[in-house]
């Protein structure tokens, strides 16, 4: 499989009162085609950011991209000029964003704000664009269509926008399909919908999807491939069968080890991460995630361990085995 | 605002994290960011020692003393600021004129900072008649333009009330009446955004816990809800203080507002464009000083208002 | 939204009512119009009296109210002090279309006097308002779209002069340089006093130079004040997730501009505006007098001074209806700006 989008070694940082944040750490990643990303962390973990960055969405004051290198279609992604990203954005990369009520203008009906990348990038005329919105929302489930077409974003559920931006995203048939936890607002049965409907897509489009969640059960369902992010670097990557089968990095095991599950007793607690999540103000030397790893060792305090092959397509920044609680 | 970790068995974590910053900090620092507003408080630091410490150098006498003879003479080196259209020294005018037009400013705000709160507290938290009858209300005084009712009110008002002695000055009784006429038109706006923010706050959760503890109403109102919108009271009030002086000046320019002799910054102009040819030094000075004024106050409301953004304060990281 | 517009109507009524109580009794019982009148003779005690009776200033003050509201003429009136009514009023009540006859200017009605005064504050205000509305657009618009620039940063300042100066203070200011000095320094001037040049009469190039200073003192405040609250609600708007949204559809910077930010910002001002308006009817009071311009505002002052209620009480409906109005026209744009509000 072709690597559509690489993404080498990227650096993000965003200047603010209190100093600098350093929210993405040199993060390296790769989407193939056809195929779905998963990314998983915590809030402020630089997900966010990462994906953000694909797109130059970043505000430039305070943010700032220090380094790396976004490869798509062989172009590297920072270096083009406003009105090629323009082009891409909506037409070859699209993205939909986590919360529906307000990533919908309100005063613009919907149908307006579908057609609109429709008639910009694909130069449809008012009734061709029509047409194709049509199709789309019939495509992502929306009922009468056709009426609905000059609804407002208000008169819509929860559910339903996040399936107009859905429709909105795939209008220009792009490659990649960034979703940035579109499932967070939800409640947990549209979330199941809005899942199913993705696949769905994908398998018929052809599509790559980039899916941002901090939701393991729904990785496992959605994705291909696996990256676990922590601080701003990638601490595991994996296939998706590997990182719940055999996961490698103490943050990934945590993870898991922190998800309810059916089988467990009633009355065994449930496990969670002890600490806070990283100050990415004040980096540390050492690893990240050291304050709140129950593996840890002197190394991790001074040291910040680099990605290394584990398996198969399997790579983790660790000192640690933890299968045998000793040095990698 | 400090975070409460609640450790049973997991192992011991090295601190490394600093507590947030308490919120009076955070408005500060913020605050300072702004370099126009910090300038406004040293401005208005200044001109208050002006108006307040000039008493030191120029009596209230000296400031009364008519000349016919050295009338509109202009700025030199016995009368800095030159002399009016009787023969006043200007200078001393305007440091006791200063005095009236800033106290003014500062007690209005107080009056109207009162009514608005008030109003608009009990409108948005109990709701229903009152709410309607108080808005009522509210929206008839706006309709009444401002600037035509504190006419009405001053030409009606200003000569029936007796000259005042404080702080060993004598005040016609004018003064009385336009603070109380400035600040009794000027709630309005105020008790809207009061009453718009109960409304809201009063459905939250922590006011449903307040009542469950069997707490009373006006102990809701003036010690759960109320600080929670102190953010638009401040920067109402700072600006307040603003309009307040430019309203007694407009009045006062018109001939219905203070009388004379009392001065005020607003006072003094009145009739200064008669003179506007031959003695822009009438105008010049006391315009001035209110425009430097009116400056101040409204760089710091301005940087207050940034820095007491809720907003910004949520997502401070 | 018919159903709408007629219930705000109904509720103006009993509005305007409360207003105009209020303001009559406040006027009524401060001052004596009589006084002033006669100019320089001495009024004889009786002449006085009879006057006061005709006018009706010797009833109480809700009489007067009724009469003011409904006219007397279906009352007759003691006019030789016989203590038996004779003739009959001669007013028809606002009601009607009669604010009275001026106390001051005898032999002109009220309604007269503002008529000919209003055409020249409308002339005045009509053309400020344009161009206040479209420059604070702009210079609001740019402002926050160059946010924290150099552009930003002196419009910024310059608005924050313009917005705290008093209107009268730049009147005089603008006076003084524009007129004043350059006609010392042999620089063509602007006119600074009344409509027209009495020499060469009303021309449409002498009312137009003589506005030109009276506009711009008007819009300098003005437009410091607004220009900042567009460009707030502007960037309140921008950093909108929608927005984002927009650029991540791949729009143009002036795409997003124009098609989704504009319309949002456009809601609270309009608003602003909408409040606005009739307090230019009022407020120009101040620029009228300095510049002499014989408009409403300077009618109402004149008038004020020397207690005339019926020209003040006139002058004031004719605000708070203008106000009512405005409010009303306000909701409905707002109405039809916003959809949110539209289908509740």
């Amino acid at each position: 499989m072709d690597a559509l989008l690489e993404v080498k070694d990227l650096k993000v940082q965003f200047n603010t009162l209190e100093g600098v944040v350093h929210a993405v750490n040199g993060v390296s990643f790769v989407v193939e085609e056809g195929k779905t990303l998963g990314i998983v962390g915590e809030s402020g973990c630089g997900k966010s950011v990462t994906v953000l960055s694909v797109m130059r969405l970043i505000a430039e004051p305070p943010g700032k991209i220090t380094s790396g290198e976004i490869l798509f279609e062989g172009n590297d992604l920072l270096k083009l000029d406003k009105t090629s990203m323009q082009d891409l954005r909506g037409q070859k990369i699209a993205m939909v964003f986590q919360d529906p009520m307000t990533s919908l203008n309100p005063v613009l009906t919907i149908g307006k704000q579908i057609s609109e990348a429709l008639i910009v990038h694909k130069h449809m005329n008012n009734k061709e664009a029509f047409n194709r919105t049509i199709e789309l929302l019939d495509l992502v489930g929306i009922p009468q269509s056709k009426e609905r077409f000059n609804d407002f974003p208000h008169q819509f559920s929860g559910g339903m926008r996040q399936r107009v931006m859905i429709a909105m995203a795939l209008s220009c048939n792009p490659s990649i399909l960034i979703a940035d936890e579109p499932t967070t607002a939800l409640d947990v049965t549209i979330q199941a919908q809005i899942v199913e409907l993705t696949k769905n897509l994908q398998t018929k489009v052809g599509m790559s999807v980039i899916w941002i969640t901090h939701d393991l059960g729904v990785v496992a369902e959605i994705a291909d491939r696996v990256i676990v992010m922590y601080a701003g670097y990638i601490v595991e990557e994996a296939d998706v069968f590997n990182i719940f089968e055999n996961p490698v990095h103490p943050y990934t095991l945590s993870l898991l080890k922190s998800l309810p599950r059916v089988d467990s007793r009633r009355y065994e607690r449930l496990e969670i991460i002890p600490g806070s999540p990283p100050d990415c103000i004040h980096m540390p030397a050492g690893c990240p995630f050291m304050p709140r790893c129950g593996y840890a060792i002197e190394r991790c305090k001074v040291e910040n361990p680099r990605l290394v092959n584990v398996g198969e397509a399997h790579m983790a920044a660790c000192w640690v085995d933890v299968k045998t609680g000793r040095l990698d | 605002m400090e975070q409460n970790l609640t450790q049973t068995d997991a192992p011991a974590i090295p601190e490394i994290e600093k507590p947030p910053l308490l919120l009076g900090q955070l408005v500060f620092l913020r605050f300072k960011r702004h370099k126009l507003a910090v300038a406004g408080v040293f401005i208005l630091i200044l001109l208050v020692f002006y108006a307040v410490g000039g008493t030191f150098f120029k009596s209230e006498d000296y400031s009364l003393v008519t000349d016919s003879s050295i009338r509109l003479t202009s700025p030199s080196s016995i009368h800095y600021f030159g002399t009016d259209a009787v023969g006043r020294d200007i200078l001393a005018r305007t440091i006791y004129g200063g005095q009236i037009s800033l106290l003014i400013g500062l007690i209005a705000m107080v009056l109207e900072v009162i009514v608005g709160v008030l109003i608009g507290a009990i409108a948005g938290y109990y709701g229903g008649v009152l709410d309607s009858i108080l808005m009522r209300f509210t929206e008839a005084m706006l309709n009444i333009p401002q600037i035509p009712l504190l006419l009405v009110l001053g030409k009606m008002l200003s000569d029936k009330i007796q000259p005042i002695h404080l702080f060993g000055r004598e005040f016609s009784g004018s003064v009385i009446v336009i603070i109380a006429v400035i600040g009794l038109t000027s709630w309005m706006g105020l008790a809207r955004v009061v009453r718009a923010n109960f409304l809201s706050l009063r459905e939250q959760e922590f006011v449903t816990a307040a009542r469950c503890t069997g707490t009373n109403n006006l102990s809701i109102i003036f010690e759960h809800i109320l600080p929670n919108t102190m953010a638009p009271i401040i920067v109402s009030a700072t600006l307040s203080v603003a309009n307040a002086i430019i309203s007694e000046a407009y009045v006062s320019f018109l001939g219905v507002g203070v009388m004379p002799p009392t001065a005020t910054w607003g006072n003094m102009l009145n009739g200064a464009y008669n003179y506007i040819e031959t003695a822009p030094w009438l105008w010049i000075f006391p315009g001035g000083l209110i425009v430097l004024t009116v400056l101040s106050i409204n760089f710091i409301g301005d940087g207050l208002r940034d820095a007491l953004d809720p907003r910004a304060l949520t997502q401070a990281e | 939204m018919g159903r709408y517009i007629i219930r705000r109507l109904l509720q103006a009524i009993p509005l305007l009512l409360i207003i105009s109580i209020l303001i009559f009794i406040l006027l009524q019982s401060s001052g004596d119009p009589l006084a002033s009148m006669g100019g320089k003779h001495v009024t004889r005690p009786e002449d006085r009296e009879r006057l006061a009776r005709i006018m009706g200033l010797d009833q109480p003050i809700y009489i007067q109210y009724i009469y003011w509201l409904v006219g007397n003429d279906w009352v007759k009136i003691d006019t030789n002090k016989d203590g038996i009514p004779d003739t009959f009023g001669s007013r028809k009540g606002v009601l009607r279309g009669d604010f009275g006859d001026s106390l001051v200017d005898r032999g002109k009605s009220a309604l007269e006097l503002i008529r000919e005064r209003l055409p020249n504050t409308l002339i005045l205000m009509i053309p400020a308002e344009i161009i206040i509305l479209l420059s604070s657009l702009l210079v609001g618009i740019i402002s926050a779209l160059r946010q924290y620039s150099l552009t930003d940063q002196v419009i910024t300042a310059g608005s924050f002069i313009g917005y705290s100066m008093p209107i009268f203070f730049i009147a005089l200011a603008s006076m003084y340089i524009f007129a004043v000095n350059f006609r010392k320094w042999g620089l063509p001037y602007l006119p600074t006093v009344g409509m027209f040049d009495p020499k060469i009469g009303k021309t449409t190039e002498q009312v137009l130079i003589h506005m030109v200073l009276p506009i711009f003192s008007m819009s300098v405040v003005s437009i410091s004040g607004y220009s900042r609250f567009v460009r707030s609600q502007m960037l309140e708007v921008i950093s909108q997730d929608y927005i984002r949204t927009a650029y991540a559809k791949g729009l143009s910077e002036r795409m997003v501009l124009f098609g989704h930010a504009l319309k949002n910002a456009a809601i609270p001002f309009v608003t602003l505006v909408g409040i606005d308006i009739p307090f230019l009817l009022g407020g120009a009071v101040i620029t009228e007098t300095i510049f002499g311009w014989p408009g409403m505002g300077r009618l109402f002052i004149d008038h004020l001074t020397r207690f005339d209620t019926p020209v003040v009480m006139g002058i004031l409906m004719l605000i708070s209806l203008a106000v009512v109005i405005c409010q009303l026209l306000t909701d409905i744009v707002y109405g039809w700006l916003d959809p949110r509000i539209r289908y509740n």
